[in-house]
């Protein structure tokens, strides 16, 4: 063996032996360093005959490479045991609970107004809105509803003490449909009394003097209002099914239109869906001639009446269309199984948070419009 | 309206089933609400005969009773009816039998030791009438029908169907209205009406109308010599059915043909009248006690009918109390009125009054039945009370004219969107009583051909009735009971409903050509990204109600809109704020255990002139609840209030950066703690803030809280824009940060150093922050130090040490205008 692969070997073993950053330091110093033993050897190379310095060159460099490389590597494990024992003193229990953020929700109520523009969206209709505080003359006479006719009587109206500019008290509307008024007003007013087309659909808050189980005195509804040419009540029908049908996510629902009496359409419809059960609970759709199922009421509608058209400053013979509404609460409580509507109003968390749906639940029409 | 099926069948001539009828009535529009048979619990109880009767060993007042209902064996009765005898037939309930007017169930039981199975009825306990001095008594010939069940022997078995009569069906307030049109939708056919034989004689009386208004018409007559008693079993039985208390004779015979006919009619004693009766206006505060004890004071636009002595009948309402027919009574005058409508519903209205004949007159009773209707109640006093009866006499005229409706039977495909044969419309139009004539203008068909088998586009101008010489195909005149029928879409209704609206086919709406366009407007989409930037920032949507108490919107500075007739003192004002509602939640939800309360709202504020749409929002209890990183709980401040604020006006699309900081955020605020945003100092987009310890006090919360409203409607509408954006490229010079720290007084609004440090260079620096405020001794009394980081974005070129020292200087002299120190 000759020198230089002895003193390769020593300091090899010297550098597997070390146990610390200085110690190698040392190492490399007393072998690579400036006057290090084998650095001293290299410059011997320059003396030596060029036959000489091709067999001592290569081992000698050989020799330097070796040492370098293992003092690279003792101080690359070094470096690591030093951070291992480092991070063995940082262990943390990962089974404490993280900082935690609050949860919001979005109230059914605003989920399903969010669902309804969606689906009405679909078939071409806009959000139209008005005023809650109305006077008599959008909320009853307008809508065909003269001041003796006894269907106001059966609206259980909230009045001011405040009057209207007719000398009329003003009132809470009763229904959304002083919006359609006002919208089909606007469209005749903007088109110098020759129409457009209107399709809308009108949500928010209604009011009636009537408060229990199943009666609150203030609710939502939501009404829709089609005026066009050639407008009749199958297209109702169909709108009222396509309606009721994406609203409840089934395509097994039945509707059945009765004959029924409002004093703004001409002829007028109510509208029963078909129900039945299913594992225990009375689900919109399914066979309503089966066990348990039936009919209910949801929704009113019908042929917008001409004296309504008229009211508005339309010309009724040359503008037809339909007008249907309902309530939302209801379409709720149907939908996703609530039993109280006192309830919608009362703020509790706990039924907020088991019955809100959360903020990033838009209803969308690829990602259906039931969360 | 209540009816049992044996009366529509006086009308009716049909084999259809119940089942038939009732489905039939629903489908024509006379949705069936109920259906009841009174047999169904009366079914159990049988004929039986008492075939011993005997002293109770312990009780005076008892017997023993040995009672055959056809079993095998007689039973063992304990009764305490007097009439109870041997002999006797009556009406037996086994036990195990429901009694229905005493709501339990026979059970064997011991009666002063003697055991006793089942029970012999009174009428009461079978709920067949008020009587229960003793039990029933049935002739003696029932012994033959003994333990056949009494709702078979005593013909019980008929059905009561209720239906719910719309507001524009006054035809159907009547039960023979009802059997049209069940006529009319193929359910049999409807008999001849049946009035009944009047022989008259004798000079009318003297009934005249000075209203002719209110009251157009007033007919009248007399039956003298008559004998008042309990009126007969067929008709107790159809008043009771429909629900109609009984009286007497006099009175059940009008309150049956107001049922029967639609027709209200009212009976006066003339032993009690002086002088003859006139329709008249009432007089102002003249009085009136009517038949329901109550009495009403009037004004000069009610009608009354009214003798020499005042008024007698709230005319087409309600009799009065005086006049009325009794059992002593012996001469009638027998009232048939036509009362105009409108003015019938504001007499209702304004007295606050109902009835049966109210609810008739103000739907408009058929002018044409006036003769029919007097003469069909004096044959039944005729009848029932004998007498002889006078001559009628009319005073006024009833509005008999009825329009004639022009109508094209295409019209009903256009609105209806059914195709009915014409031939098969005149039928069902008939069948209800209205007229159909060919239109004499033009020469119409009635060929199928014709009809709506064709297009069902329409020109326009034969929707109208006639217009530039296009007459309508059809003159239709409706019935005098159909005054609800005005135009053409009446028609269609009649003929739609009668055909069938579950036969109308369903029609896909029209869809619009072209690209989808958006339907919700620039402000409801801000309001929808609102609030589910609200929910997503962990708070939760509540609804409260519009109306607050006086007590709640007294610290908003109170309610401009109370409401005149509220439910209760609790929900009567409108509210001036969303506030209230939120902190009253937050309370019961607190009430409720739960620690945190993060609820925000989305409606309207009531203000004098205008709603306006708000967010508002209320965090109360912890903010953080205690935890093992952060210690004990904290609760909310104002910037918390502030930090929701922020985020939700940035989602609802306002413009942040342009927002200034404001005070007088309100008095329901903690005056220190709280704040506006503002764009401009009059345009307020929100006020935030702690609330004020009083008002949380007032409306009951427990506990500091903070609060906010977010005035959405003030939130300036984002102008439509294209898709495409401003150009733009990451700048290729980094961007570098300077701190500054400043002594400044120590009210000095910090917004106010940050923007006059922001707006040193407007080009350079494009962001400024806040990060530390220190207050203490080493800064110097009534002093602070405020240090400020800004942002400087090179753009042409790397700054040098020169364009900083620029920059520095002018910050540190934007801000000496504020009187602020560089901190040394």
């Amino acid at each position: 063996m000759s020198d230089i692969e002895v003193i390769k070997d020593k300091y090899l073993g010297e550098i597997s032996a070390a146990t610390d950053g200085d110690a190698l330091e040392t190492i490399r110093v007393a072998a690579l360093g400036k006057k290090g033993e084998i650095s001293l050897l290299l410059k011997t190379l320059g003396k030596m005959t060029p036959e000489e310095r091709q067999t001592e060159g290569p081992k000698i460099n050989g020799a330097r490479q070796a040492v370098a490389d293992a003092i690279a590597a003792r101080k690359e494990a070094m470096e690591s045991d030093v951070l291992n024992a480092r991070l063995a003193t940082e262990k943390l229990d990962m089974t404490l609970p993280p900082p935690s953020a609050p949860k919001g929700s979005i109230h059914p109520v605003s989920q399903v107004m969010d669902e309804l523009a969606e689906i009405f969206a679909d078939l071409g209709f806009s959000v139209a809105t008005g005023p809650e505080i109305e006077d008599d003359w959008h909320n009853f006479t307008a809508l065909n509803i003269p001041e003796t006719h006894p269907a106001r009587a059966m609206h259980d109206t909230f009045y001011f003490p405040q009057t209207d500019d007719q000398g009329m008290p003003k009132l809470l509307r009763t229904h959304t449909s002083p919006v359609q008024i006002r919208t089909m007003m606007d469209v005749a007013k903007q088109t110098d009394g020759e129409g457009e087309p209107i399709y809308i659909i009108a949500p928010g808050r209604t009011y009636r003097s009537d408060s229990d189980a199943t009666h609150t005195p203030m609710f939502h509804q939501v009404e829709g209002l089609v005026i066009d040419k050639n407008i009749h009540m199958g297209h109702l029908k169909w709108t009222l099914e396509t309606f009721v049908r994406a609203f409840f996510e089934r395509d097994d629902i039945e509707l059945r239109l009765r004959p029924s009496y409002f004093p703004f359409t001409e002829p007028s419809a109510e509208v029963d869906v078909g129900f039945s059960v299913e594992k225990g609970r009375r689900i919109i759709g399914g066979d309503p001639r089966g066990d348990n199922g039936g009919w209910m009421e949801i929704l009113g509608s019908g042929m917008v009446h001409p004296n309504v058209i008229r009211n508005c400053g339309l010309d009724p013979d040359v503008w037809q269309g339909f007008a249907f509404g309902c309530g939302i609460d209801r379409l709720a409580m149907l939908k996703y199984g609530m039993d109280d509507l006192r309830a919608f109003f009362d703020g509790d968390l706990r039924w907020t948070e088991h019955y809100g749906f959360d903020a990033l639940d838009v209803p969308t029409l690829s990602g259906g419009v039931g969360a | 309206m209540k009816f049992s099926l044996s009366w529509l069948k006086a009308h009716l001539d049909t084999d259809a089933s119940l089942t038939e009828i009732t489905d039939k009535l629903t489908d024509i529009g006379l949705e069936l609400e109920g259906l009841e048979n009174p047999a169904d619990a009366l079914r159990p109880f049988r004929v039986a005969k008492v075939i011993e009767a005997g002293p109770h060993p312990n009780a005076d007042k008892l017997q023993l009773l040995k009672v055959d209902d056809g079993s095998d064996q007689p039973w063992q009765v304990v009764c305490g009816a007097p009439n109870a005898r041997k002999d006797m037939v009556g009406v037996f309930g086994p036990p195990g039998t429901y009694i229905p007017g005493s709501d339990f169930t026979l059970k064997p039981a011991k009666i002063r030791d003697v055991e006793s199975f089942g029970m012999m009825c009174s009428a009461r306990e079978l709920e067949l009438g008020d009587d229960h001095d003793g039990i029933i008594e049935l002739p003696a010939d029932a012994a033959a029908a003994v333990g056949t069940s009494y709702a078979d022997y005593a013909q019980l078995d008929d059905p009561v169907i209720d239906i719910a009569i719309t507001p524009n069906r006054q035809d159907c307030m009547g039960v023979r209205g009802i059997a049209r049109d069940l006529a009319a939708a193929g359910i049999g056919t409807l008999k001849p009406l049946e009035i009944g034989s009047v022989e008259r004689s004798g000079a009318g009386p003297d009934v005249r109308t000075d209203d002719p208004e209110g009251c157009p018409a007033f007919y009248g007559c007399t039956v003298t010599g008559l004998t008042n008693g309990t009126s007969p079993d067929w008709m107790q039985a159809r008043l009771k059915s429909a629900g109609q208390k009984l009286i007497n004779a006099l009175v059940d015979i009008t309150n049956y043909v107001m049922l029967d006919h639609g027709r209200p009619l009212h009976v006066y004693d003339v032993a009690k009248l002086k002088g003859g009766l006139v329709a008249r206006k009432a007089k102002a505060g003249e009085k009136l006690t009517a038949l329901n004890d109550k009495e009403y004071t009037l004004d000069e636009t009610m009608t009354v009918i009214a003798d020499d002595n005042g008024a007698h009948d709230i005319g087409g309402i309600m009799g009065g109390a005086e006049t009325g027919s009794e059992e002593s009574t012996t001469e009638v005058l027998i009232e048939c009125a036509y009362f105009d409508p409108a003015s019938i519903a504001k007499t209702g209205q304004k007295l606050m009054l109902t009835s049966d004949a109210r609810q008739r007159f103000e739907r408009g009773v058929d002018p044409a039945f006036l003769d029919n209707g007097i003469d069909i109640a004096t044959a039944l006093v005729l009848d029932l009370c004998g007498g002889n009866a006078s001559e009628i006499t009319r005073a006024g005229a009833p509005p008999t004219d009825m329009p004639t409706i022009s109508y094209d039977p295409k019209q009903c495909a256009a609105l209806g969107g059914i195709d009915v044969a014409p031939e098969k419309q005149k039928s069902i139009l008939e069948a209800l009583g209205f007229q159909v004539t060919l239109c004499s203008r033009v020469g119409g068909s009635l060929s199928p051909e014709a009809g709506a088998g064709e297009a069902v586009e329409m020109d326009s101008r034969l929707r109208g009735n006639t217009d530039k010489g296009h007459a309508s195909l059809w003159d239709v005149t409706p019935p005098t009971w159909r005054r609800d029928v005005e135009g053409w879409q009446d028609l269609v209704e009649e003929v739609v409903r009668i055909e069938g609206l579950d036969n109308v086919p369903s029609t896909p709406l029209p869809r619009k050509a072209g690209v989808a366009k958006p339907t919700a407007s620039p402000e409801q989409l801000a309001e929808r990204k609102a609030r589910r930037a609200a929910a997503a920032r962990g708070l939760n949507e509540t609804v409260t109600w519009s109306f607050i108490s006086d007590k709640e919107a007294a610290p908003f500075g109170g309610g401009t809109w109370s409401l005149a007739n509220p439910i209760s003192e609790d929900l009567k004002v409108m509210r001036p704020s969303l506030l209230p509602g939120l902190i009253a939640a937050a309370q019961r939800n607190a009430d409720r255990g739960a620690s945190s309360m993060r609820l925000f709202e989305v409606g309207r504020r009531y203000l004098a002139t205008t709603e306006h749409q708000t967010i508002g929002l209320v965090l109360a209890g912890e903010n953080k609840a205690r935890s093992w990183q952060a210690g004990s709980a904290t609760k909310y401040d104002a910037f918390d209030a502030k930090a929701e604020v922020l985020a939700i006006l940035e989602a609802a699309g306002a413009p942040i950066d342009k927002l200034m900081d404001f005070g007088e955020a309100g008095d329901h605020y903690h005056p220190g703690q709280s704040g506006t945003l503002r764009l401009g100092p009059k345009k307020i987009l929100a006020a935030y803030g702690a609330l004020h310890p009083s008002v949380t006090k007032a409306l009951g919360l427990k506990g500091s809280a903070v609060g906010a409203e977010i005035f959405l409607d003030a939130i300036p509408v984002k102008k439509a824009k294209d898709h495409m954006r401003e150009a733009f490229a990451p700048p290729a010079l980094q961007a570098v940060t300077r701190d500054f720290a400043f002594i400044v007084d120590a009210d000095l609004p910090a917004g106010d150093l940050v923007r006059a440090v922001k707006g040193a260079d407007k080009k350079l620096i494009t962001g400024a922050r806040l990060f530390d405020l220190f207050e203490g001794a080493s800064v110097g009394a009534g002093k602070k130090s405020l240090a400020v980081e800004i942002t400087l974005q090179p753009v042409e070129a790397t700054l040098t040490e020169e364009d900083l020292k620029a920059v520095s200087d002018k910050v540190v002299a934007g801000a000496a205008k504020l009187g602020a120190e560089l901190r040394g």
